[in-house]
């Protein structure tokens, strides 16, 4: 990616960071790190929080979408309801993560990504997840290798009658693809 | 939505309750059952999307939580769900909805599409704030039958109730379980970590990162002498209950301590029984804590 292609990717970034609501206060960070401290996951982050947006600024987003970082983000949102500035960065994570999804852009050593597409999947296949079939969907397709590893657990679930191998296709799942097909695909909100 | 007569909710179990987290379904629909909360299954249901569709596709996601939102307000019912990650999910589109006209727009025109429309007038509940803050103390002491005396629970909410949006309780502070458990005879033990993160999906995707996580917590609330765990998150429930054996090997001492669904606890001291609580799905010997005898307490 030459430095062109970086400046654009830096202002396609910023267009859908500022459609989410409140996304316009992310040009207000302090730097104060109040974000790095909170997060429970950011002690394996190359990228912290508080460095995301520095690198952002400093026009190196690129080395934080080929970082495993963003999808070491898990939803918490204690960034978002501590940060004195208001930015709501849990949704900047996830945008983030559309974003690198959509540019093709997805750190290594990192399985989210596989996580989501293959739950994307079951659900647009049968209106809801089932939890059987999209771990076994998930390890084939993130780490093949390891797909006995979770044979252990697998199998005290199924003992109890946890693991349904069977699965449900909502009634409905044809006018649901048909909504789903209607809705323009998602930017940011 | 009618404030006159008695509201009838439309339950949303979501798709780790069909199976994974089944006792947590049976559990909720026994305890609404002599709560006397009227709830009934919303018809064909589709998955809320869950944190994953929204990593993907910000638009669907929130469409996906609108079919849910329109079959229920075809009813008249607003929506109750136990899972805090379906409650969120949920919750989010509904406000997206509310405050952005042209995404409501876009949504409506989306149902339209596959025969549906929804105009706006769900409101999503988590069953725990709907048993503390609508039933309450009074009705909620009323149908005891049997209270924990002596039991020492930890109160684990997670993330996604409490947090973005902080409306339901404090967003790093939460107390609704520990009034419910102190309604109940039970005695809420603090063990400081009430609202912190169990991994979530990280537990699956970076296993390293989700057992040090869930790790902190179990640890944490043996040191507190708790007797169990009481959460209210499907995810979480499964994330802190079946790793136990290599979280205590990963921090070299013994954290296996019982995971509970808010509802099992409740429902113990509402005199609900083995079966009607599906005590057999537990992989941690919870039987001593619902048999009222707290396993660790008795050490002490």
């Amino acid at each position: 990616m030459n430095a062109t292609q970086e400046r654009e990717l830096t202002k396609e970034f910023l267009q859908r960071v500022h459609a989410i609501p409140n996304g316009e206060k992310i040009d207000q960070c302090l730097q104060c790190g109040t974000c790095s401290a909170s997060c429970p996951t950011s002690a394996a982050m190359k990228y912290p929080p508080r460095k995301i947006l520095a690198a952002l600024r400093a026009g190196k987003l690129i080395e934080v979408f080929e970082s495993p970082t963003v999808w070491l983000c898990a939803s918490c949102y204690s960034c978002t309801v501590r940060c004195p500035a208001g930015i709501p960065f849990t949704e900047v994570m996830y945008e983030l993560k559309r974003l690198g999804i959509t540019k093709g852009l997805l750190g290594k050593r990192t399985n989210g990504p596989a996580m989501a597409e293959t739950f994307v999947d079951g659900v647009y296949k049968r209106g809801r997840s089932a939890d059987a079939e999209l771990i076994c969907r998930y390890i084939l397709r993130a780490h093949p290798a390891k797909v006995f590893s979770f044979v252990p657990l697998g199998w005290r679930l199924f003992r109890k009658g946890r693991l349904s191998l069977r699965t449900h296709t909502i009634t409905g799942i044809e006018g649901l693809r048909k909504m789903m097909n209607a809705m323009g695909e998602g930017d940011a909100l | 939505m009618s404030a006159t007569t008695q509201p009838v909710y439309s339950y949303f179990p979501g798709c780790s309750l069909e199976a994974t987290n089944r006792a947590y379904d049976v559990s909720t629909r026994n305890v609404a059952r002599v709560l006397g909360l009227e709830m009934v299954e919303l018809e064909d249901w589709n998955c809320c999307g869950a944190t994953p569709y929204m990593a993907i596709d910000s638009k669907r996601s929130a469409l996906l939580s609108a079919r849910n939102l329109a079959i229920s307000e075809k009813h008249r019912r607003d929506i109750v769900t136990v899972c805090s990650s379906c409650f969120l999910v949920l919750h989010k589109a509904n406000r997206q909805f509310h405050d952005d006209s042209s995404l409501r727009g876009e949504i409506r025109q989306a149902l339209q599409a596959g025969g549906m429309d929804y105009r706006g007038n769900v409101r999503v509940r988590h069953l725990l704030d709907l048993v503390v803050n609508d039933l309450g103390q009074e009705a909620i002491e009323r149908h005891v039958v049997r209270p924990l005396e002596g039991l020492k629970v930890a109160c684990y909410y997670g993330c996604q109730l409490v947090r973005p949006f902080g409306e339901v309780d404090d967003p790093e502070f939460p107390r609704l379980l520990e009034r419910l458990m102190g309604w109940i005879g039970a005695t809420p033990v603090d063990f400081g970590m009430g609202a912190k993160c169990c991994g979530g999906i990280l537990m699956t995707t970076q296993p390293e990162i989700g057992l040090d996580l869930s790790g902190k917590l179990l640890k944490q609330a043996c040191k507190a002498g708790a007797d169990c765990i009481c959460t209210i998150c499907p995810l979480c429930q499964m994330n802190l209950e079946a790793y136990q054996a290599r979280i205590s090997a990963r921090f070299g001492e013994d954290c296996r301590i019982p995971i509970l669904y808010f509802t099992q606890v409740l429902g113990t001291a509402l005199g609900l029984g083995r079966d009607e609580l599906a005590w057999e799905d537990a992989l941690t010997p919870v039987e001593m804590v619902l048999a009222g005898k707290g396993q660790r307490g008795q050490h002490e």
